[in-house]
């Protein structure tokens, strides 16, 4: 029988939620802007805060969930279930969310795009990472930015910034990212190019 | 005209979830809310719940504003501009009362801004977010009643049909007779209603550095535009999109720059022009 202790959720659920929704939407609304989440749940050891705090915010019952099999352990599928309800899912096509570390291979395979007619029925994916800054520069451009910006994630795969110019090119279906590491996390929507 | 900056006085009611609406719904927009802020100009479908006001009131922009809204905020609501009208006053309360948050008139100490029908005159900054009551999200909807058909031409980019109704108001009038809700071109790919606001402001929402959010109650529809995103009303090369000027200034505070309201003020057609938006002219005063 398994003893391990269920890592807390939210001390706040309606305020908490409602803060790191605005620190998400944030990010959203500014690609590259790192984004401080310091109410954020520690989460249980292999997930970040930060994707706790993502998951804990956005997935319920109604958002079917992939984990990659570094995050898919039991403390996490605890976690995410008791506190919100998530159906986990092997099947990426059928995931609203999804957590992936390092981005490695190829990343975005098999996720759903949405459709033309309907290009918000989209994954959105949350890849944890080393660092949010200290890696290979890149440059951001797009809806939300100022010109353009500089990105400096850390721990990606080689392939992963081609994957995220043929993601782009999908425009205006493609899967949206959220990077996370720590309490900290960047988003990259679909819409932004990025030229590594 | 209300004193500067009201602070309805902040206690909950219990009989309520923080907010109005319950967890589960505001999670439901909050992800609406990223998709949209995703694909900037395509209106995201959503679950709209039925709100304490009837539709047309602001329902879809109520909403919006309750799954954003929380403690730290100081809220705005507008509705022609104008803090002191029914609407704005009835939903400035509504939020005072279920979401314990501070009211404001001051377009600059605001975080969030609800309106109806107008951006404010006063240049909006980084980390604000403004909130557009939608009637009739689907600008192609007087054109195409159909959804299905409407959802098809916006997934092929197929926008013939709304430069043909430009052209034949040129053709009838000698201009592009549109004087509201103005339609535009956001980020290059979708047309966009940017709700009934005077063509005046459409300027504004392009490359804003506020975040600009629109909810559509009714039709049950979110969609966004991101800051620095751009948004270009659509014209001809020939007859480029121009907003409306005045030959008259503000009565009230001279002002020649802003959006003028004509008000008949006695039963011989007397006429004067006063600023649309009160925060800015009593600013100038």
């Amino acid at each position: 029988m398994s003893t391990t202790l269920l890592a807390p959720g939210f001390a706040d659920p309606s305020h908490d939620a409602q803060r790191l929704f605005r620190g998400v939407l944030d990010a959203f609304s500014h690609p590259g802007r790192i984004v401080e989440l310091p109410d954020a749940p520690a989460g249980p050891g292999t997930l970040s805060p930060a994707a706790s705090a993502f998951l804990l915010t956005f997935a319920d019952r109604e958002t079917p969930l992939w984990l990659e099999a570094g995050v898919d352990r039991q403390e996490v599928r605890d976690f995410l279930r008791f506190h919100a309800g998530t159906p986990l899912v092997q099947a990426r096509e059928a995931a609203t969310f999804a957590v992936i570390i390092g981005g490695g291979g190829e990343p975005f395979a098999g996720f759903a795009i949405g459709t033309d007619t309907y290009p918000d029925r989209a994954a959105t994916l949350v890849i944890e990472v080393p660092a949010l800054d200290g890696g290979p520069i890149t440059t951001w451009r797009g809806p939300g930015v100022d010109g353009e910006v500089q990105v400096a994630i850390d721990g990606l795969g080689d392939g992963f910034w081609p994957a995220w110019t043929a993601n782009h090119a999908l425009f205006p279906c493609g899967v949206d990212l959220v990077f996370a590491s720590g309490s900290r996390l960047i988003a990259l929507p679909r819409s932004v190019a990025v030229e590594a | 005209m209300p004193d500067a900056t009201i602070q309805d006085t902040p206690s909950q009611d219990a009989a309520y979830n923080y907010g109005y609406l319950d967890e589960q719904t505001k999670r439901m927009i909050r992800r609406a809310i990223l998709k949209a802020v995703a694909v900037p100009g395509y209106q995201v479908p959503f679950g709209g719940r039925e709100m304490p006001l009837p539709y047309g009131w602001g329902t879809g922009g109520i909403q919006v504003t309750a799954a954003i809204i929380g403690r730290e905020d100081t809220l705005k609501v507008i509705d022609q501009g104008a803090d002191d009208t029914t609407n704005a006053v009835s939903i400035r309360r509504f939020f005072a009362r279920v979401a314990q948050v501070a009211t404001t008139t001051h377009t600059k100490e605001a975080t969030i801004i609800q309106t109806r029908h107008r951006v404010p005159e006063t240049p909006l900054t980084d980390g604000q977010i403004l909130v557009f009551q939608v009637p009739i999200p689907e600008p192609l909807r007087m054109l195409e009643p159909r959804e299905t058909e409407t959802r098809t031409l916006h997934a092929l980019s197929e926008y013939g049909v709304m430069q043909v109704s430009l052209y034949e108001s040129i053709a009838r009038h000698g201009r592009i007779a549109k004087t509201y809700n103005y339609p535009v071109m956001v980020n290059g790919r979708y047309i966009m209603s940017p709700s009934p606001i005077p063509k005046f402001d459409n300027p504004k929402l392009d490359r804003s550095p506020a975040l600009q959010l629109y909810g559509a109650g009714r039709e049950k529809r979110i969609y966004a535009v991101p800051p620095h995103t751009p948004v270009n009303s659509l014209d001809f090369d020939d007859h480029p999109f121009e907003v409306e000027t005045w030959t008259e200034s503000c009565e009230l505070c001279g002002s020649t720059e802003s959006f003028l309201d004509e008000m008949i003020v006695d039963d011989t057609g007397k006429r004067l022009f006063v600023c649309s938006d009160t925060d800015y002219c009593e600013s100038r005063r």
